[in-house]
């Protein structure tokens, strides 16, 4: 497979594209009010608390969309893989877009029951999810 | 003058150059191409072009997605423009449209020529595989949190929200597919369409599929080519060759959560309310429009704003379009009457008002529709962007 594009890390998504490294997925949370705040911001839109810290959330989510790719689009692209949208299952507006992984993309549905795993790809953790299991 | 300030303006000239799958000419050749067509059009010339715009302003970054600036079409020119802008945080594709009516309501011009050019065919064939990734580059801004996923161009993204779409409007395949099969039907009566030969619906269920539920045919195609527009003062129009189109009314709201990622309505995007301001700035009604030139990046923008614009239920364009009847060049409301973006050429939205004037003007030839069309609805959209305009003929 082609290697990952990564993003350039600033100080609101290192801890979200580091903490991997723990097995924790980081979410930004306000700790007035406890909405989680994403992508991350030190501002908490709804008590507008600067309050808002990364925070480990449980890694369980649900599949909100997705998409099986089956283009090539460049050389070495292992096709067909899933681009879905999860959103975290602490808070439904909280919307982490991933690959679905360690599952036949065939079998990946709405509302699917997922949870995060981890893909360290040179200084980061790339937070993936995979279908719960038990 | 009313509160509105789009109801002081109209367009009185367009333009497009030659639309290819790779230009013998260089972008800002085929820029001043359309320049010069839509300047001499509405009856103007270089000297009376006092304002510039374009969107999303020029990106040199070989990708060919605007590979011409306001800059270097000035210089070109040698424009003396009192005010000129281009950028891409904007509502979609017509805010180059919105800011002109903007500063023209504040005195700055009275004549402006906007343009959108496309080098994406060329650029294609050589840097650039895909729409949206360079390997080997981190990516910064709201695309990072695709990035690193594999999301190589704009289908991918599109795909995850024309998915939960279908999911909850239970379109079936073959009512989508009438989309692509109406517009290669008006492309085939379109002398600058890229593709003309008729395909069926049968041909559309066996086209790849890109990225479920997206075919290949519900894609735009893209292309080498400019487009151009002059938008004018009323009281400038009026004295023009052409019977102004007035802009009737404009929606161009970001009311909710409009990231790439966080969109508040991932299966309608940015587009209610920006249709619902449109249709609050005016006495119109979708009854009263005679035709509609919808965005169609993908073949899933158009079914969005049949529902969002209120020509039919929301997830109710299933019915609408079954059949491919009522958007026909005959039918009750015809739709992307040029072939649009997928069979014409990826114009980005200028395509479309290119297409929306020529109607209104009843220069179109054999794609003209009938009853003398003088309303017409048109759009952007992709994803958080949108922008809506309605088209009044004076
Ligand atoms: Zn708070």
């Amino acid at each position: 497979m082609v290697a990952r594009t990564l993003p350039v890390i600033d100080r609101d998504n290192e801890a979200y594209w580091t903490w991997g490294r723990e097995g924790k997925l980081a979410i930004y949370r306000c700790a007035a009010c406890e909405y989680f705040v994403h992508p991350p911001v030190p501002f908490c839109p709804r008590c507008e608390s600067r309050d808002v810290a990364p925070q480990a959330v449980s890694g369980r989510g649900r599949v909100v969309t997705f998409t099986v790719n089956h283009k090539a689009w460049v050389p070495d692209l292992a096709a067909p893989y899933v681009l879905a949208l999860v959103a975290i299952a602490e808070q439904d507006d909280v919307r982490i877009p991933c690959n679905i992984v360690e599952c036949d993309p065939e079998t990946v549905d709405f509302n699917m029951d997922v949870e995060v795993v981890f893909e360290p790809v040179e200084d980061l953790w790339v937070p993936l999810f995979r279908p719960v299991t038990a | 003058m009313t509160r509105f300030a789009e109801k002081n303006t109209a367009i009185t000239g367009v333009g497009m150059s030659d639309v290819s799958r790779g230009a013998d000419k260089s972008a800002l050749a085929l820029t001043v191409d359309a320049a010069l067509e839509a300047i001499a059009d509405a009856g103007l010339t270089r000297a009376d072009i006092d304002g510039i715009a374009t969107w999303p302003g020029e990106r040199a970054d070989g990708s060919g997605f605007s590979p011409v600036g306001c800059a270097a079409l000035q210089d070109a020119l040698r424009l003396e423009v009192g005010w000129y802008g281009g950028g891409g945080e904007a509502p979609g594709q017509y805010g180059a449209v919105f800011n002109a009516i903007g500063a023209i309501a504040a005195g700055l011009c009275r004549n402006v020529l906007i343009f959108r050019t496309m080098y994406e065919a060329t650029a294609r064939k050589t840097a650039y595989a895909n729409s949206l990734l360079r390997e080997g580059q981190r990516q910064a801004g709201p695309f990072s949190w695709y990035a690193p996923y594999y999301t190589y161009a704009a289908a991918l993204q599109q795909a995850l929200f024309f998915n939960l779409y279908v999911h909850k409007s239970g379109i079936r395949p073959d009512q989508v597919g009438q989309i692509a099969v109406n517009q290669r039907r008006n492309a085939a009566l379109n002398p600058k369409a890229i593709y003309k030969a008729p395909i069926t619906i049968d041909d559309y269920l066996a086209s790849p599929l890109i990225a479920t539920p997206l075919r290949l045919y519900d894609c735009d195609v893209p292309i080498d080519g400019a487009a151009a527009i002059i938008v004018s003062r009323m009281d400038v129009a009026r004295t023009l060759k052409n019977p102004p189109i007035r802009i009737g009314a404009i929606g161009s709201s970001m009311r909710y959560r409009n990231s790439w990622t966080q969109l508040a309505e991932l299966d309608t995007q940015a587009q209610p309310k920006v249709a619902e301001m449109m249709w609050s700035r005016t006495d119109l009604k979708p009854a009263d429009v005679d035709i509609a030139q919808l965005y169609d990046g993908f073949s899933f923008h158009t079914i969005n704003w049949l529902e969002n614009f209120g020509f039919c239920e929301l997830h109710g364009a299933k019915y609408f379009i079954d059949g491919g009847h009522r958007i026909a060049l005959d039918g009750d409301l015809p739709v992307n009457t040029g072939g649009g973006a997928m069979s014409g050429g990826r114009l980005h939205a200028y395509g479309a008002v290119h297409e929306a004037c020529t109607q209104l003007w009843g220069r179109a030839g054999a794609r003209q529709v009938q009853g003398d069309p003088q309303v017409c609805a048109t759009s952007t959209s992709g994803g958080p962007l949108a922008g809506a305009m309605l088209l009044v003929r004076d």
